[in-house]
């Protein structure tokens, strides 16, 4: 157990403002809203791809459909770390020739998102894939880098990054707990 | 959570719950263009069948396939079993190979039991004797609950030939388990006397059972099983314990009929009662491959090396927090 209080990095305000921001640069890159398909990774990233086609339907009128597509069955690390609880996979019919935005709250090591694009392509075959993201923390261990980012946030290897959120948590606001050598705390900082 | 999945007396309901809530997430990989998943990628299952199957064994086999796991069909027939060779020397030879998980079906009743004293592999238990059949009680379960809604306070009633039926021991020992009330129906000659033992009420008065009743599972009459006679014919046996027409009219409107298979059309079902809107006969079967991918999902995860330790991952992760 840590002595410290989590500290806050980003408020309430500054995570809407982000989503705000992300809307606005996935619908310039996309040319608007059309074939874009939002995959929001549960848990807190299904929440988070919801908010961000609201955001996107706020600037062009029409919201694109949002889901949640879980990546538990596609891990690296089933053969070490065992089975994790399943999470729903709800995306809209058929991902072929659509632009998919994969949609989390921390991008940390970068397997997450390595096992999403797998996820992705069984469901069909997408014109291209995005990655939107409402921190990066750093630590790469695969080449995988986020199309969109909420906030950059350098962190040491240890340290928790938590990404709260009003559906799940009852509270919107990012937190850094500076946990030493506490793998458990780490994995629950998002693997992302 | 399990090393082994040998019998439904071993699960209480928090597991059997999360089994199900498990199977929820397998179930929808059936209707998606690639029905496959990576999860069990390297892993190895064996279904060692001493005794036929269809369904069984080909559900197991879809549900290893549709995980990525290798599979490897081994059936008695066909095999050094029938030049003598033991069931130990045959788990410890699939062993050898490298198998990780063991699904065994054995006309001996307690040989997955026996089984798990031979070898490191996980083993389920796909029917032993006149014992268990666990997955089959599970996918019973997890219909039941996605057509019904719920399982607790539900009135089960399991009808016809109880004492040579697996099946009738494992589902209502499931259904007792899951809160539900179980009732045990059938010809004296066949039902056993330790039948209340099992958690359920006993009668034999079956039309006076189908009124109160919202779960009706119907047995096979197990011909093969039986070295003497239990009643007199099969005729009679569906006029007396048979499910047609008038019986199905006297169960409650939102009542719904299960099987497990093989059935037997004209003795403990009609024809009309198996394809009744009400029958989730073909839902069992279905179904049947995403509860089995579950099972799998839960036993064949972390580290192999040491598989006589039940430790769930939440356990250990709570133990690493707590250091």
């Amino acid at each position: 157990m840590s002595a410290a209080e989590p500290t806050e990095v980003l408020g309430a305000e500054a995570i809407s403002r982000s989503i705000r921001r992300i809307a606005h640069e996935i619908s310039e890159r996309n040319e608007g809203a059309r074939d874009l398909v939002l995959a929001g990774i549960p848990t807190r990233g299904a929440p988070l791809a919801d908010r961000l086609a609201q955001a996107i339907g706020d600037i062009e009128g029409q919201a694109p459909p949002a889901g949640s597509l879980d990546v538990t069955l596609y891990r690296d690390d089933y053969a070490t770390a065992g089975p994790r609880p399943l999470g729903p996979t709800d995306l809209v019919d058929s991902v072929d020739g659509k632009v998919v935005v994969l949609v989390d709250d921390v991008l940390f090591t970068g397997r997450t998102v390595r096992a999403a694009l797998d996820a992705v392509m069984d469901l069909g075959r997408p014109r291209a894939v995005q990655l939107a993201v409402i921190v990066d923390r750093g630590h790469r261990e695969l080449p995988v880098r986020a199309d969109y980012v909420g906030k950059n946030l350098p962190t040491s290897r240890d340290t928790a990054v938590q990404v709260e959120l009003t559906e799940v948590d009852g509270v919107d606001r990012v937190v850094i707990a500076p946990d030493p050598a506490d793998p458990a705390s780490r994995d629950a900082g998002g693997t992302s | 959570m399990i090393t082994h999945l040998l019998s439904m007396e071993d699960l209480d309901a928090e597991q059997i719950g999360h089994i199900l809530d498990t199977a929820e997430g397998f179930r929808d990989i059936a209707l998606r263009p690639v029905k496959k998943v990576p999860t069990l990628r390297g892993r190895t299952v064996c279904n060692l069948f001493y005794e036929d199957s269809t369904r069984t064994r080909t559900s197991f086999e879809l549900a290893a396939k549709r995980l990525s796991a290798d599979t490897l069909n081994f059936s008695a027939k066909g095999s050094s079993v029938s030049k003598g060779e033991s069931l130990k020397d045959t788990a410890q030879t699939l062993e050898a190979m490298g198998v990780d998980a063991i699904v065994i079906r054995h006309e001996q009743s307690g040989a997955a039991q026996t089984l798990t004293r031979f070898v490191q592999a996980r083993v389920l238990n796909a029917g032993d004797g006149w014992h268990q059949h666990p997955t089959q009680a599970l996918l019973d379960l997890f219909t039941v609950r996605e057509h019904v809604g719920r399982l607790a306070g539900l009135n089960v009633a399991v009808v016809g030939d109880v004492l040579h039926s697996r099946v009738a021991r494992s589902v209502v020992q499931g259904f007792a388990t899951m809160g539900a009330n179980v009732t045990v129906c059938g010809p004296p000659t066949l039902v056993p006397a330790s039948a209340p033992s099992w958690g359920c009420e006993v009668t034999y008065d079956l039309d006076g059972l189908l009124a109160r009743t919202d779960v009706l599972y119907l047995l096979r009459v197990q011909r093969e099983r039986m070295t003497e006679q239990f009643f007199p014919s099969s005729r009679e046996y569906a006029r007396i314990w048979g499910v047609g027409r008038d019986r199905l009219a006297r169960l409650p409107d939102e009542a719904v009929v299960l099987h497990p298979g093989p059935m037997n059309r004209g003795v403990e079902v009609t024809a009309e009662v198996a394809d009744a809107p009400n029958a989730l006969i073909t839902a069992q079967v279905t179904n049947g491959i995403a509860v089995r991918m579950s099972c799998l999902y839960l036993m064949l995860g972390g580290e192999q090396a040491a598989p006589a330790e039940p430790v769930t991952q939440a356990t250990t992760a709570e133990e690493v927090a707590a250091r």
